[in-house]
């Protein structure tokens, strides 16, 4: 727990190695659990040290990408969402705000707020999913047990909101389906309340740990610049000590009127990138709550008939109404020619979408800039000459998602 | 992102510093593009990479999109990021498809047609090429490779150009808009045998 111990560097001696020098190709995955999805390493092994990795992916494409061009705008919301499994609200908000954008559509103050509001949750599960995980990854399987029950908090308050728990097409071009009910807001005060206590004996079981702290410190250190150069971002950039957040840096939604910080690391080793990670679902928690005391009252979606679904009441009163509906449901609304290019900060990183318009009611391209697609190229600078079994922590920490990835 | 003068600006500094790479500047909804050669696509990243005072160091996506029936028909984008000045600028490069000038069948929408056969055999030649960036930016490798998968360009001078995400033996450029969706068929037990050869 000293400073002193953490300079120790980590990389193993020359004279350490073994007496031969033939390098030994093994092949990782792609179905092993500590890939944490279906990824392929192929790596090269002088003894136990790592002489190269090569990540192969793409066993879980499925082409969501081509079958976006053949939907509507609003039936791709759903497919978008399958993408990144664990962040299905950000994948929304990337594809629903570069939408919004195209269509120069300004939506509500409560659907910024409620939408502010599920991406933090959505933070918080992801996190979750990912200490659990890595922990277990590391050898402590009791936080996974202790991740997943809080987990399952934050998915009852999807369930309540949207009536479903995962991949919940809450997000709609416009705003959000529908408004959160009641009860909703006295549910998530008490999760708010809780959480921060459970951070404190995640960081209890963790942060004592003599075993988690020499797997993580001083392992995968990658500086700062390669980092960027590489084109990472999120959490791994934070924990080298670049203080990058788009929810800073290019503020949509109500992020500009919420007050938190940005943790960042200062080594940039695995045990920086767990502190940068709990560090923010303390800081979701305060956006959590700024946002629920803040929550403005007014439609939860924009009044743009041409785009969004009217009323249930009124179709059977309204004429209109039902023309607009039967509009909407057949075609789907058609979207000015051009195209936009939207990036939030995803749990991972930056989560981009682009779209391309042709004028018609469908897209002619989708393309998400996955974080994990572009942080798994860090991977090989950080396990390069290390030991093997620093490779399973090192990915641990990375995160990636393989549906992300491979979309 | 720089507004639409400080879009200019820059366009006309890159037209003082190598003429005639940037064709034409588009801003639209608030976001800034420059359409620049495909020959000198290096020289303008690298302008937009080095130049003190612009910095657009951070590489976040390279995605490609098929403007079919336009022509040129590939625009490859690179969508550059500016962290000190928090602005953002994309670098748009059309390409024209090379197979759809000598002889139409290579461009043919069926996969099966012995067009696309000819297109593989005809090898990098019948492929629309661009230099690669990977240099600049190392961390565009992964999206090249993505690009060359989904649409067939082929970055030169990049160090492993291979399919990223599809098979490697896949043949065609699915996610080109004259490429049909819904031609693969999905193997289950009960249509095994009438699928021969699908092991091979």
């Amino acid at each position: 727990m000293s400073t002193v111990e953490r300079e120790v560097s980590r990389r193993p001696e020359p004279d350490a190695l073994e007496p031969e020098t033939e390098l030994l190709t093994v092949n990782m995955g792609p179905h092993h659990p500590a890939t944490h999805g279906v990824l392929r390493l192929v790596v090269q092994l002088e003894g136990e040290v790592v002489r190269e990795v090569k990540p192969v992916v793409g066993y879980v494409h499925t082409g969501i990408e081509k079958s976006c061009e053949d939907k509507s705008y609003w039936k791709v919301i759903p497919f978008v969402e399958r993408m990144d499994y664990l962040a299905y609200y950000f994948n929304m908000e990337a594809f629903c705000g570069a939408v919004e954008q195209l269509l120069e559509l300004e939506i509500p103050p409560r659907a910024k707020y409620l939408r502010t509001i599920h991406l933090e949750l959505n933070r918080i599960h992801s996190h979750l999913v990912w200490l659990g995980t890595s922990a277990l990854d590391i050898g402590a399987i009791s936080m996974f047990w202790y991740c997943f029950r809080e987990r399952d908090r934050v998915l009852d308050l999807f369930e309540m909101s949207s009536g479903q728990r995962m991949h919940t097409r809450y997000f709609q071009v416009g705003g959000v389906i529908e408004d959160i009910p009641t009860g909703f807001a006295a549910r998530l005060r008490a999760f708010c309340e809780e959480m921060p206590r459970r951070v404190d004996q995640y960081e209890a079981l963790l942060d004592h740990n003599e075993i988690f702290l020499r797997r993580t410190r001083n392992v995968g250190i990658v500086p700062r610049q390669r980092l960027l150069e590489l084109g990472v971002s999120g959490p791994l950039l934070r924990a080298a000590g670049e203080p990058w957040d788009l929810r800073k840096a290019m503020p949509t939604l109500a992020y500009a009127d919420l007050d938190f910080k940005i943790p960042v690391g200062t080594v940039g080793d695995g045990y920086d990138r767990y502190r940068v990670r709990l560090a923010e679902v303390r800081e979701s928690v305060r956006i959590i709550g700024q946002a629920l005391e803040g929550l403005p009252e007014g439609p939860h979606i924009a009044d743009q008939r041409k785009v969004v679904l009217p009323p249930r009441s009124e179709l059977s009163t309204s004429m209109e109404a039902l023309i607009h509906h039967f509009k909407l449901v057949t075609e789907g609304y058609r979207v000015p020619a051009g195209e936009a290019y939207y990036a939030i900060e995803g749990p991972r990183g930056e989560l981009g979408c682009f779209v391309l318009s042709d004028g018609s009611s469908k897209p002619a391209r989708v393309h998400v800039r996955d974080p994990s697609f572009a942080n798994l190229q860090a991977l090989h600078d950080m396990c390069l000459d290390g030991y093997v079994a620093d490779l399973i922590q090192n990915l641990a920490m990375l995160d990636p998602i393989l549906g992300g990835i491979d979309r | 992102m720089p507004d639409a003068p400080g879009l200019e600006l820059i366009r006309q500094q890159i037209d003082e510093a190598s003429p005639g790479a940037i064709l034409d500047t588009s801003f639209d909804r608030r976001q800034a593009a420059l359409i620049c050669d495909p020959e000198r696509v290096l020289d303008v990243l690298r302008w937009l990479h080095d130049t003190p005072g612009q910095e657009y160091r951070f590489l976040s996506s390279v995605h490609c999109a098929d403007y079919l029936p336009a022509e040129p028909r590939f625009g490859v984008h690179y969508e550059l990021l500016n962290m000190p000045r928090i602005e953002r600028i994309r670098v748009k490069a059309m390409l024209s498809d090379p197979a759809a000038s000598n002889g139409g069948a290579a461009a043919s929408a069926d996969p099966a047609a012995p067009g696309r056969e000819a297109e593989e055999a005809a090898g990098m030649g019948a492929l629309p090429e661009i230099d690669s960036c990977v240099e600049l930016f190392p961390g565009a490798e992964f999206h090249e490779r993505e690009v060359y998968d989904f649409f067939g360009i082929v970055f030169r001078g990049h160090p492993d150009l291979r399919r990223i995400l599809l098979p490697e033996d896949y043949t065609g450029w699915p996610l080109r808009r004259d490429f049909p969706i819904g031609g693969e068929p999905v193997l289950f037990t009960h249509n095994e045998p009438s699928s021969p050869g699908w092991f091979e």
